[in-house]
């Protein structure tokens, strides 16, 4: 008897909360390998991925589980992987691959204290840069960054159905804390929820090429395996066939489209929580946890009397450049606190165009003492 | 109601984290409020420091940990050591006597004990000393309700031991502090 989806209200934990989005959102192959803080993905997936019809392979090693992710996506069911930085590090080189070759597929990244095994139990937010350029080439990502249990399912639904409209892995970089927080968490029925399924073509197997773009659209249109279609697919520049083409026509096409299938649809794909940024003196440029960690230190500046904005990017890449740029015309500054040493600060840096940008670094394995937080949006307010 | 900090402290195994589950989900899910529970281990599973703590508030939570605690339960000499200096004036500790047994209370905090161990043990299972803190601290604050504790407690254990742990509860809530 296969087991629906799960629908109410539970206390549950946000790894668990992850997993659970993604049997809704039709998720049914997990390939991975366990590590601390991402572990309980894969627990979770294992015991229920069988009881509605799915399938879970641990695998020797994250190269590998990247791999079968590619692999089941082709052949045509919602894949995910779920580690944490080091394993993330041993899967760029499929994500590229993936990224290449268009496949939709959720990857999540729990974050930990890094570099290296650094803080396997503790918190972290510094693969945040290797999200976005970590494998090699150039071409557009996507990162969802929860700050709550809830958000961790809901974000995950929006990976699955981010991934499926563009054609990429999509990542949730999500981190220790809410990883292992435990909150309450509703999960609507099923048919509630908006997901996006895989669109195949309805062209004949003879009129098909599996990477014509119809006009109109950023991605080409799948299909089936097993229907009778001629599929060819390469991480290799390739035309629309499939088939490599190593001319710089092609290459400049194709990377170009990699890049701009994200790029020209930023106001679909961007989400953000915005509070008080209309009198804004200072803002303060969040992300996941820390959005929640800071909002002490954000209270302490306000009661001194500073007019205190609060950005909170739930989509990291692609970065929210256009809002940044808006609001540096009529704020003092931005103080952009985060669990590593300066990673998107840079972004905000870049388009704040000389606009007083505070970076609040943190290594890991803790968070911002609320002081330093009230202390940099001072320093901000009253700069000369 | 004023927003509650909890932080339930002792070593791996003794169901610390089990403890904060339960007290976040008779927040959450029975007595109608939130509460956002977060945990914090070494990498040994037993035997290691083990704390994990709940935040209850009617209002929305944002920070979620709790550096300054209303409410501590000990369950380990070391737990007590480490913690003792994050509890609140007129904060509540709870605490296990027979595990923690240099005690230096002074009168800005609450101080209750109950030999919670050594009762789970005269019940024939000492895992349920967590459930006997339990019910001690739903009657010694204000954490959950009794009923929202009971269910919580029936929904978080095996159905097989559900008898086991509502005895130890009750155990726990009847007991007079130490």
């Amino acid at each position: 008897m296969k087991q629906s989806n799960l629908h109410g209200e539970f206390f549950m934990q946000g790894n668990i909360a992850c997993a659970e989005a993604a049997l809704s959102a039709g998720c049914r192959f997990f390939g991975g390998y366990p590590i601390t803080p991402a572990s309980e993905i894969a627990e979770r997936m294992a015991f229920r991925l069988p009881q509605v019809g799915g399938s879970f392979v641990q695998f020797e090693d994250e190269i590998a589980s990247m791999a079968s992710i590619l692999g089941a996506s082709w052949a045509g069911v919602k894949s995910m992987t779920a580690s944490s930085g080091p394993g993330i590090s041993l899967m760029l080189e499929n994500i590229g691959l993936g990224i290449m070759m268009e496949t939709p597929c959720v990857v999540v990244n729990v974050q930990r204290g890094s570099p290296s095994t650094g803080l396997p139990t503790s918190w972290g937010q510094s693969d945040m840069m290797q999200a976005r350029f970590g494998s090699h080439g150039d071409y557009g990502v996507i990162a969802l960054a929860p700050k709550s249990p809830q958000e961790y399912f809901d974000l995950t639904i929006v990976a699955f159905n981010y991934a499926e409209k563009y054609r990429l892995p999509v990542f949730v970089t999500s981190d220790a804390i809410v990883g292992h927080m435990t909150e309450k968490v509703y999960i609507p029925p099923v048919d509630e929820l908006e997901i996006i399924n895989r669109k195949y073509t309805n062209k004949k197997p003879g009129d098909y090429q599996p990477y014509t773009i119809e006009p109109g659209q950023w991605v080409s249109d799948f299909a089936k395996a097993g229907d009778g279609y001629l599929y060819h697919s390469t991480g290799l520049t390739h035309d629309e066939r499939g088939y490599p083409d190593m001319s710089e026509a092609c290459h400049i096409q194709l990377v170009n489209r990699l890049i701009d299938k994200i790029k020209m649809n930023v106001d679909d794909i961007i989400l953000l929580e915005e509070r008080d940024l209309d009198d804004a003196d200072v803002v303060v440029v969040t992300f996941g946890t820390t959005a929640r960690t800071v909002v002490p230190g954000i209270n302490l500046a306000k009661k001194k009397g500073i007019k205190v904005g609060f950005l909170r990017l739930i989509t990291v890449w692609p970065f929210p450049e256009q809002k940044i740029r808006d609001l540096a015309k009529h704020v003092k500054g931005f103080v952009v606190p985060e669990i590593n040493m300066g990673q998107i600060v840079l972004e905000v840096e870049r388009c704040a165009g000389g606009v007083l940008t505070k970076s609040l670094p943190h290594p890991g394995g803790g968070i911002h003492d609320f002081k330093d937080v009230a202390k940099a949006i001072e320093e901000v307010a009253y700069a000369k | 109601m004023q927003e509650l900090r909890v932080k339930i402290s002792g070593f791996g195994g003794q169901g610390i984290i089990l403890s904060s589950y339960i007290v976040g989900k008779a927040a959450a899910i029975f007595d109608g409020k939130n509460s956002s529970m977060t945990q914090a281990y070494g990498p040994e599973a037993r035997g290691g420091a083990c704390s994990s703590q709940v935040v209850i508030s009617d209002e929305e939570i944002d920070y979620p940990l709790v550096d300054v605690a209303n409410v501590l339960i000990a369950m380990s000499q070391e737990a007590y050591d480490k913690f003792l200096p994050i509890l609140k004036k007129k904060g509540i500790l709870l605490y296990d006597t027979d595990l923690v047994k240099e005690v230096q209370i002074h009168n800005e905090i609450v101080a209750k004990a109950i030999p919670a161990t050594r009762l789970a043990e005269e019940m024939g299972k000492k895992i349920v000393a967590n459930i006997v803190m339990l019910g001690f601290a739903t009657a010694q604050t204000k954490i959950s309700s009794y009923d929202a504790m009971k269910s919580s407690i029936k929904e978080s254990v095996p159905a097989r031991f559900i008898e086991l742990n509502m005895k130890a509860f009750q155990i726990g809530y009847d007991y007079i502090g130490d």
